[in-house]
C-alpha cells in the first residue's frame, strides 16, 4: 500500500482506519491538504467542510478507540454533488437562485452517508441544476478535467468526478439523469454507477426530471464503488419510487467477478452505439475490452436495439418537460434568491425577474423547451410521442435481456473536449449522452469504467455496462473482471498516468 | 420554415416566468428552432398501438402512517426555513403584492 494516503482506495483507506494503522483525522487533513494544493487549478469543489469533516473524522477515531464496530468505510472521505441538501451546509444545485441557501434538512443520501460515518469533505461542483455534460454550466465557473485543465470533465458531476482523478477524494457522490454520472467517469478515468431506477433515494436530491433521476456512487475503483453503492442504497419510505426490496448485493458480485471469472457470462453488443460520430481511439478501446471479455470466456453477440436511435430526442422532451415543472418551485417566495422586491412589482414580476437572474441559460432553454413540448396543441406530438417511443426503448431493452445478461458500449462517443468547444451549441453537447440515455428512459442500471486511452489524445475511455432492473450486480461483476483483467495488461493503474497538477 | 418564431419564445418566456431580455429572445430563438426541429424526429417511429410510459417502473399510491416526526426527518423547523426565506415577517414567508392595482 502507498504511504500517500490520497493515493489509496477506500477499501485500504477504510482497513487502514479500522486496523489503527492510521487515525481518520489524518486521512481526513491529507484529502483536505490536497485540495487546498490542487482545487484552485481544477474546481471540483463549490464549499469545503474542513471543520464538519475534520469533526466526523474525530467521531471515528473516538468510536475505534472506544472498541466500537466501524462500517466498512468509515473515515473515508467523500466528495458530495452540491444537488443533495445537506442541513446547515451550503447547497447551491451550481446556481445562483440557490446561492447562501442552507438547507433545513439532509438528503436521505447525506443521511445514509453520516450513519455509515463516511466523512464529508465538501460539495461538488456539477452544471446548473445537473443540466449538461461538461460543467460549464455553472453558475461558479467550470471543473476542469485533471488529464488535460484545458478539456472538459463531462457532466453534470464534472465535479465529483474531478475529485477522484485528482485525488482530492476517493469516493465521490453523483445523479445521473441522462448520463451525469457515467459520462463525467468515462471522460476522467474513473468508475461512476447509475443505479436502478428507484435504487437509491431521490429524498433531498433536489429534481430535475423526477422519472430520470438517480443517485449514484462514483469511485476509482469497481470495489470502492460497490462498497458506496451499499452504503447509500436501499428502501426510503421518504421517497415513493424507492425500492421496496433488498439491494442488490454489489459488494459481493464484485468480489466475485475478480474471484470467479465471467466464463459464460453472456454479453451483447448494442449496434446502434457505433458508426458516425464516434472517435476511433474510443471505437478501437472499447473493441479491445470486447474482445478481452471474451478471452475471460463471455460469450459475446450483437444486440439490435433500433428505437436507442430515438432515445436522445425522446429524452430532450421528456427531461425538459418534467423539469419545466420541477423548476417552478423556483419562484422567490419560500427560499432562494429575491429580485425586483421593490413595493412596485407584482408577486409574479418578482418571480420572472427573480428566475431570469438566476438561471443560467441551459436551464432557460430546457424550461422553456419543456413549456412547449407541455402546450396544448403540441404534447400528443411531443411529450406524448416521446412517451411511447419510451415504451419502445424499453421493450428493445426486454428483448435484449432476454438474450444476453449484460449488455456493453462506449460511454460516450469521444473523450474529453475542450472548454468552450460546445458550451453554445446545445445539440452538439447533447450528443455527449447519446449512449447513457436509453437506461435512464427504461430505468435500468449502468456503470462505466475506464478502458483505457484514446491513442490519438492520451485521453480516457470509458466502457459502458447495462443490465436489467434490480440486477445491479452483474454489472460490479463483469465491471471487476475486466478491471482485474486490465490492471494486469496496463501493469498499473490507468490513473497513474494522470499529469501532476 | 422554422418550427419555433420569436414570438412564440417570448410567449414561453410569459408562460415560464423568466423576463428574457432582447438580445435573450434572439439568441433562444435560434436554438430552440434547432433543438425544437431534432427532437421532432420522435413522430418518425409508428407508435399506433404503443402505450406511453410516464415512468418506468409501475406505481401505484404509497402511504405512510400518520405519526408524527421530529425536525429534519423530515418535518422542518420553523425557524430554520424562515431563516433561509427572502424575505420573513411575524413568523411567515412576506412575498410582495399578488393582486393588481386596480
Amino acid at each position: 500500500m502507498t504511504t500517500d494516503l490520497t493515493r489509496r482506495t477506500a477499501a485500504e483507506l477504510a482497513s487502514s482506519i479500522a486496523s489503527g494503522e492510521v487515525s481518520a483525522v489524518e486521512v481526513t487533513q491529507a484529502h483536505l491538504d490536497r485540495i487546498a494544493k490542487v482545487d484552485e487549478k481544477v474546481h471540483a469543489f463549490l464549499h469545503v467542510d474542513a471543520e464538519g469533516a475534520l469533526g466526523a473524522a474525530r467521531a471515528v477515531d473516538a468510536k475505534r478507540a472506544k472498541g466500537e464496530r466501524l462500517g466498512p468505510l468509515a473515515g473515508v472521505p467523500l466528495a458530495l454533488k452540491d444537488l443533495f441538501t445537506t442541513r446547515g451546509l451550503p447547497t447551491t444545485c451550481g446556481s445562483k437562485i440557490l446561492e447562501g441557501w442552507l438547507p433545513p434538512y439532509d438528503a436521505t443520501v447525506t443521511r445514509r452517508l453520516r450513519e455509515a460515518d463516511v466523512v464529508i469533505l465538501g460539495k461538488s461542483n456539477m452544471d446548473e441544476f445537473a443540466m449538461g455534460s461538461s460543467t460549464e454550466n455553472s453558475a461558479y465557473g467550470p471543473t476542469r478535467n485533471p488529464w488535460d485543465l484545458e478539456r472538459i470533465p463531462g457532466g453534470s458531476g464534472g465535479g465529483s468526478a474531478a475529485a477522484l482523478a485528482s485525488y482530492e477524494s476517493p469516493l465521490a457522490i453523483g445523479t445521473d439523469t441522462g448520463g451525469s454520472i457515467r459520462q463525467p467517469g468515462a471522460v476522467t478515468g474513473t468508475v461512476g454507477v447509475k443505479p436502478t431506477y428507484g435504487g437509491v433515494s431521490r429524498y433531498g436530491m433536489v429534481a430535475f426530471s423526477s422519472s430520470l433521476d438517480q443517485g449514484g456512487p462514483c469511485a476509482r475503483t469497481v470495489l470502492d464503488a460497490a462498497l458506496l453503492h451499499e452504503v447509500i442504497a436501499g428502501h426510503d419510505p421518504l421517497d415513493s419510487t424507492s425500492i421496496d426490496a433488498p439491494v442488490p448485493g454489489v459488494v459481493e458480485a464484485a468480489r466475485a467477478g475478480v474471484r470467479d471469472g465471467i466464463k459464460g457470462l453472456r454479453v451483447g453488443v448494442v449496434k446502434q452505439f457505433a458508426g458516425e460520430g464516434y472517435q476511433a481511439g474510443v471505437m478501437q478501446r472499447f473493441e479491445e475490452s470486447v474482445a478481452l471479455l471474451r478471452e475471460l470466456g463471455a460469450e459475446v453477440v450483437e444486440v439490435d436495439c433500433p428505437s436507442f436511435d430515438y432515445a436522445l430526442p425522446a429524452y430532450y422532451l421528456i427531461a425538459p418537460s418534467e423539469c419545466s415543472s420541477n423548476l417552478a418551485r423556483f419562484d422567490a417566495m419560500r427560499y432562494g434568491l429575491r429580485a425586483g422586491d421593490d413595493g412596485n412589482h407584482s408577486a409574479e414580476e418578482v418571480t420572472a425577474l427573480t428566475r431570469e437572474a438566476g438561471f443560467g441559460p441551459e436551464v432557460k432553454r430546457r424550461i422553456m423547451l419543456g413549456t412547449y413540448a407541455l402546450s396544448s396543441g403540441y404534447y400528443d406530438a411531443y411529450y406524448g410521442q416521446a412517451q411511447k417511443v419510451r415504451t419502445l426503448i424499453t421493450r428493445d431493452f426486454d428483448a435484449a435481456f432476454g438474450r444476453v445478461d449484460v449488455m456493453v458500449s462506449p460511454t460516450t462517443p469521444t473523450t474529453a473536449f475542450k472548454i468552450g468547444e460546445r458550451a453554445d451549441d446545445p445539440m452538439a453537447m447533447y450528443l455527449a449522452d447519446l449512449c447513457t440515455i436509453p437506461t435512464n428512459l427504461a430505468g435500468n442500471a449502468g456503470m462505466s469504467l475506464p478502458c483505457g486511452l484514446a491513442p490519438e489524445d492520451g485521453l480516457p475511455v470509458g466502457l459502458q455496462i447495462l443490465a436489467p432492473a434490480m440486477a445491479d450486480d452483474r454489472l460490479y461483476r463483469v465491471g471487476a473482471a475486466l478491471e482485474a483483467a486490465l490492471l494486469q495488461q496496463w501493469g498499473r493503474p490507468l490513473l497513474d498516468a494522470v499529469p501532476a497538477l | 420554415m422554422s418550427a419555433i418564431t420569436r414570438e412564440e419564445v417570448a410567449h414561453l418566456a410569459r408562460l415560464s416566468r423568466l423576463a428574457l431580455g432582447e438580445a435573450e429572445l434572439d439568441h433562444f430563438a435560434e436554438q430552440l428552432d434547432a433543438i425544437v426541429g431534432a427532437v421532432a424526429r420522435v413522430s418518425e417511429l409508428p407508435t399506433d398501438d404503443v402505450p406511453p410510459t410516464s415512468h418506468a417502473q409501475p406505481l401505484t399510491n404509497v402511504f405512510r402512517a400518520d405519526v408524527v416526526r421530529p425536525a429534519g426527518t423530515p418535518v422542518l423547523e420553523r425557524a430554520e426555513v424562515l431563516a433561509q426565506a427572502p424575505a420573513a415577517e411575524d413568523d411567515r414567508f412576506r412575498v410582495p403584492r399578488i393582486l393588481g392595482e386596480d
